[in-house]
């Protein structure tokens, strides 16, 4: 199982909103440039611990944040 | 010196504002949303805090509902040119600025339909009369939250009750109290908040924007620009999200960094606090003026019903001559004419003279009042 995710998003403010909304709610995330074998409208992704995924999903619907997608990242 | 010219743009402007301009340039310089590398995604958080800020100032739930534009007057177009279609009708009042009455009368010349509902001689709004303008074919209501000339307050809940009756949006212009007097966007029903980030939100000049309320549907707004946005680039059509239908083209990052530093020390100060503050000073420059014999003071003449706006003329002395005396005498700086709002001087009664405004802000002291006042009477007798 990977140990890490993306979430990709269709514009930066949307990635900012996610990025403030989770660090608020103590969750380790880092918006890392979009990996490259993943497309997105947007130059940046959020990488977040695998494991938090369900909570994270709670989260940024409660705040309405535009999610383009959570894909899973494996570790290099 | 004093500065008594806050209606038209604040000054001075909190430290932090002018650290956290020079911050942007030297630690967040990238163009924000345009790349992934560090200093773009920095800028990029600037922009997303002060979206932040100005959600949280407005109580708005979605700050992606915050549209960032070059200042006040943009955002009021944005709304006027890109909503309004063939056959609408729009309700506004006699006391708008031009930055309202002349994209209306543009509107108006190419067949576009406008009623003026006339305020009173003090400023006042007839909400009656007002009710009695607005039918089922008003497609917008615009008014001004408060008078850039008189300081009149608007009742902006009863407007927006008229409003929504008949099915209408409300645009609120609320260059002039934004930051200095409470606005909560989604209780007071306002579907269009346009804002200028200059004044009582105490950003820098070149900032400002435009609210949407829940219940605006964005694709009923056309943009008034369209443009890159670091978002769908693959696509050679405008994109339909949340901010970014609207802001085409390299944003005013540094300004904004400002705006976001403003309005967080209009938020630790508290609107509320800053409020009483202005209506302080306000009720003592009226009471003042009042003592001064050839004063005459325009306006609700009541501080609670207005903000720190106060406009008078002096028996005897054009608005020119005391403007420059205050400024070359005294040292203090206010705005003498018609501040570009000639519908509101034609309903007071002050056109095409116009009249001295006084306009004290955040930062103005009780004893630059009595200075000011002590100014007015030196001039009153000589």
């Amino acid at each position: 199982m990977s140990a890490y995710g993306v979430l990709l998003f269709h514009n930066s403010s949307s990635a900012m909103q996610a990025e403030a909304v989770l660090m608020r709610a103590g969750l380790k995330v880092k918006l890392v440039p979009t990996p490259r074998h993943l497309s997105s409208d947007c130059g940046v992704a959020l990488r977040f611990d695998w494991e938090s995924n369900t909570e994270i999903d709670t989260l940024l619907a409660k705040h309405r944040v535009d999610v383009a997608g959570a894909y899973p990242l494996d570790r290099k | 010196m004093i500065y008594l010219d806050n209606a038209a743009t604040s000054w001075p402007k909190p430290p932090e504002v002018l650290r956290a301009m020079a911050d942007f340039l030297e630690c967040s310089g990238g163009n924000p949303g345009r790349s992934g590398h560090r200093l773009s995604v920095a800028a990029a958080r600037v922009m997303y805090n002060a979206r932040e800020a100005v959600a949280e100032l407005f109580n708005v739930p979605d700050p992606l509902r915050v549209i960032f534009a070059p200042n006040v007057t943009y955002a009021l177009n944005l709304v006027l040119r890109g909503l309004l279609k063939a056959g609408d009708q729009v309700v506004t009042t006699s006391m708008e600025h031009n930055s309202v009455m002349r994209p209306l009368r543009a509107w108006q010349a190419s067949g576009g339909g406008l009623k003026v509902v006339r305020c009173s001689r003090e400023g006042r709004l007839d909400i009656e009369c007002l009710r009695a303008t607005v039918n089922p074919g008003t497609r917008l209501v615009v008014v001004t939250h408060a008078s850039n000339v008189t300081g009149n307050l608007m009742p902006l809940a009863e407007i927006a009750a008229i409003a929504h009756r008949a099915g209408a949006l409300l645009l609120v212009d609320a260059a002039q109290t934004a930051g200095v007097v409470p606005i909560d966007q989604p209780a007071q029903g306002i579907d269009f908040l346009a804002f200028t980030g200059h004044k009582g939100m105490q950003g820098p000049p070149g900032t400002g924007g435009l609210v949407l309320g829940e219940a605006v549907d964005a694709a009923q707004l056309q943009p008034l620009i369209r443009g890159g946005t670091g978002s769908g680039s693959e696509f050679e059509e405008q994109p339909e999200m949340l901010p970014d239908k609207y802001e085409s083209g390299t944003p005013n990052g540094v300004g904004i960094a400002g705006l976001g530093a403003g309005v967080r020390y209009v938020l630790n100060r508290g609107v509320a606090a800053v409020r009483a503050h202005e209506v302080e000073l306000t009720g003592l420059l009226l009471a003042g003026l009042r003592g001064i014999p050839g004063v005459t003071i325009y306006g609700p003449g009541s501080a609670a019903e207005m903000t720190a706006v106060v406009s008078c003329c002096l028996v005897g002395h054009s608005v020119s001559e005391v403007g420059e005396r205050l400024d070359e005498e005294f040292g203090i700086l206010t705005r003498v004419g018609l501040h570009c709002a000639p519908a509101a001087h034609k309903t007071i009664g002050t056109f095409p003279d116009g009249t001295i405004r006084l306009a004290p802000g955040p930062f103005t002291s009780q004893s630059d009042i009595h200075q000011i006042l002590r100014a007015i009477e030196v001039i009153a007798r000589s």
